[in-house]
């Protein structure tokens, strides 16, 4: 196999106290969608602005495309391209204008720098705005520039920080279709960090989920779900009309199949081995319960990602008893 | 957006060959041409321009009123020096250009560098630049040669105004060494505007408002042109001795302390070189002593003796340009960016 695009290497970063990004080991192949899940403040950004060479780490290499970026930037930031999340541009500038001034700062030769801008703002459906001032662009529109601003660069590594923020549903959709075009077709790798869960499933080939500067989990969605449930394998859900009696919980739990029962008012969620939704819906009918509901739980992203940063919240307000589990289960799975 | 990568194609694979290999120096010109083309298209600049060009319309409208009195007066050694007179003379209604731009140069200075890098870190505009290939210093030292360029040609320009408006009025032709003196006036007031400059975008590089460095540069420059000499004063009077109970070599000693205290001032600097680039038959910036006059014929000095006097002047000028932009440089190159 051929040398990963981007290596990170026990990367940490510390500002003062606060590890935002700590003891990060993280590799991405060419080719490949990753995506950087992650609640706000998790260093997603830090992260990434290691990978440019913008942010000293405090300790730890990253490498991009075969070269440190903490020590020698300019050639990554000649194969990289960058999208920050709150992007910018000089406002007193045409949109044009400001794509011409990144194209010429890459180094494109002067005769063709024009063209290939009209070219790039034409793609990405700016072309009626092209002589427009930026300052009176939408959020939306600033965005599809800023893939231009990426683009003209003709990058080999693509990276995104929250590229959907701000835009509405239906040119999100276009938008992530495009990256995952140009991935294909280009062999570009893509990094795009997000707090949108939904939107990284749609394209991304791996997600490695970030929370408080550490990656709690690599792979795709559905090693990361086997992963994460293969200790709580099936869950039934119970909804019951009369009022649970306190010593259900044990009588449940006598059963040999059942792992762990939660109890919330009128909803039973009942962990145990595959298969035994009958035998429970069976004792629990036995026990004298109007049974209005049962639902067998399935898990996607959505779950995983909700599980991992409830671990995360609940830790913050340290109440780490039954929370801390899932991840120290975690990470013996992970080393 | 529909359907794009169609377009895309060979645009990723193919032409890389076109990128030029060298990269370093072609970023920095692109950026002082984009830092250029951004002031003179702004308004702030147009006005600092009109405000230059009022100031200096005023002094030449007032010294060439008066420059035939000034010419025929035979006392004056410096007389026959009628494009340096053009620049020195008035009447008193209003201060001549030299003296103009010790006042006004550090509002120029300021007002092309105070938002320098804050605006562009306020905007996302700084991010998105150094994530391009180029290295960070070179956005400071963009920064400041666009600016710079901009200063240089608008003073080479009003001083050539100045002596193409004087030769077509008085007719008279202009002697190398004065033009040679007009040049060093012009590089010494864009040594001085540099100054200024530099230490806004040193401001601008601690502060992440423009409006607080544009407060504080303005700031400084009036403690300078205002309170500084006022302090100094102050401080003689509590702490030197009554000059009526030393020998005359004691007061010039203090005196010569007190200039040098006096000379911590960029605006004084300038003021001390002008002074003497301008006005030929000054011989020294300090006191000087009666032996030092005596036998001494009241002649112009030539360009040479007078750029010996100026020199130090200069040198200082240069120092606390070159010490703001190494500070500058020193909390940028470190600094976190992202807004």
């Amino acid at each position: 196999m051929e040398a990963p695009i981007i290596e990170l290497k026990g990367l940490t970063k510390c500002y003062r106290s606060l590890r935002a990004v700590d003891d990060l080991d993280l590799t991405i192949n060419k080719g490949e969608i990753f995506g950087l899940l992650g609640p706000n403040g998790a260093g997603k950004s830090t992260t990434i602005l290691m990978l440019l060479g913008l942010t000293e780490p405090t300790s730890g290499v990253a490498t991009v495309c075969g070269f440190n970026a903490t020590k020698n930037p300019i050639p990554v930031k000649q194969k990289v391209g960058y999208m920050p999340d709150n992007i910018g541009f000089y406002n007193n500038m045409t949109a044009l204008e400001n794509l011409v001034y990144v194209g010429r700062l890459n180094g494109i030769a002067e005769a063709e720098v024009k063209e290939r801008a009209r070219e790039m703002l034409e793609e990405v459906g700016l072309s009626g705005a092209m002589n427009k001032r930026t300052a009176t662009f939408s959020r939306g529109m600033k965005q599809r520039l800023g893939l231009a601003d990426v683009l003209i660069k003709q990058p080999e590594v693509i990276i995104l920080d929250e590229p959907t923020l701000g835009i509405d549903p239906s040119g999100v959709k276009d938008f992530l279709a495009l990256i995952k075009q140009l991935s294909r077709q280009q062999g570009l790798t893509v990094l795009l960090s997000s707090h949108h869960l939904h939107q990284v499933q749609q394209v991304c080939d791996r997600v490695g989920i970030f929370v408080g500067g550490k990656l709690l989990a690599e792979g795709n969605i559905d090693t990361l779900a086997g992963n994460l449930f293969a200790r709580e394998p099936f869950v039934v859900e119970v909804t019951v009309q009369n009022p649970v009696p306190p010593t259900l919980e044990t009588d449940l739990l006598a059963i040999e199949t059942v792992k762990k029962v939660l109890v919330n008012d009128h909803l039973l969620q009942i962990s145990g081995s595959t298969g035994c939704t009958p035998d429970l819906v069976r004792f629990l009918v036995q026990k004298g319960m109007h049974i209005t509901g049962v639902q067998q739980r399935s898990y996607g992203l959505d779950e995983i990602y909700e599980r991992y940063f409830e671990t995360n919240l609940n830790e913050n307000s340290s109440s780490e008893k039954s929370s801390g589990l899932f991840q120290r289960s975690f990470f013996r799975k992970r080393k | 957006m529909k359907n794009p990568a169609v377009y895309f194609k060979g645009l990723f694979s193919g032409n890389v060959s076109s990128r030029s290999t060298k990269v370093g120096d072609r970023p920095f010109s692109v950026m002082v041409r984009k830092e250029v083309a951004d002031h003179i298209r702004s308004w702030r600049f147009i006005i600092l321009l009109v405000l230059m060009l009022l100031t200096f319309l005023g002094s030449m409208y007032v010294s060439l009123s008066n420059i035939s009195k000034a010419v025929g007066n035979a006392e004056d050694p410096d007389s026959l020096f009628l494009y340096l007179k053009l620049l020195t003379i008035t009447d008193n209604s209003l201060p001549p250009f030299h003296i103009f731009v010790g006042f006004l140069g550090p509002l120029l200075g300021i007002g092309l560098g105070f938002d320098a890098v804050n605006a562009e870190q306020n905007n996302g505009t700084l991010i998105r630049l150094l994530a391009q290939p180029v290295y960070r210093d070179n956005l400071l030292l963009a920064k400041f040669t666009g600016a710079l360029i901009v200063i240089s040609v608008l003073f080479l320009s009003l001083g050539l105004l100045m002596i193409g408006g004087g030769l077509i009025i008085t007719g008279v032709r202009i002697e190398p060494q004065e033009f040679l003196r007009i040049l060093c006036f012009i590089v010494l007031t864009i040594v001085y505007v540099g100054f200024w400059l530099n230490l806004s975008i040193l401001l601008s590089v601690v502060f992440k408002q423009a409006a607080t460095s544009a407060l504080t540069a303005i700031g400084i420059w009036l403690f300078f042109t205002v309170f500084y000499q006022m302090i100094m004063s102050l401080v003689i009077k509590a702490v030197l001795p009554d000059p009526a109970l030393l020998s005359p070599d004691e007061v010039t000693g203090y005196n010569n302390t007190i200039m040098t205290f006096l000379r911590l001032v960029p605006s004084q600097l300038y003021a001390d070189g002008t002074t003497t680039l301008l006005m030929p038959s000054v011989r020294s910036l300090g006191p000087l002593s009666m032996e030092q006059m005596s036998g001494a014929i009241p002649t112009p000095l030539s360009l040479r003796e007078s750029l010996l006097i100026v020199w130090p002047q200069l040198c200082g000028l240069l120092a606390a340009t070159l010490l703001c932009f190494a500070l500058a440089y020193q909390r940028f190159m470190r600094r976190e960016i992202r807004n």
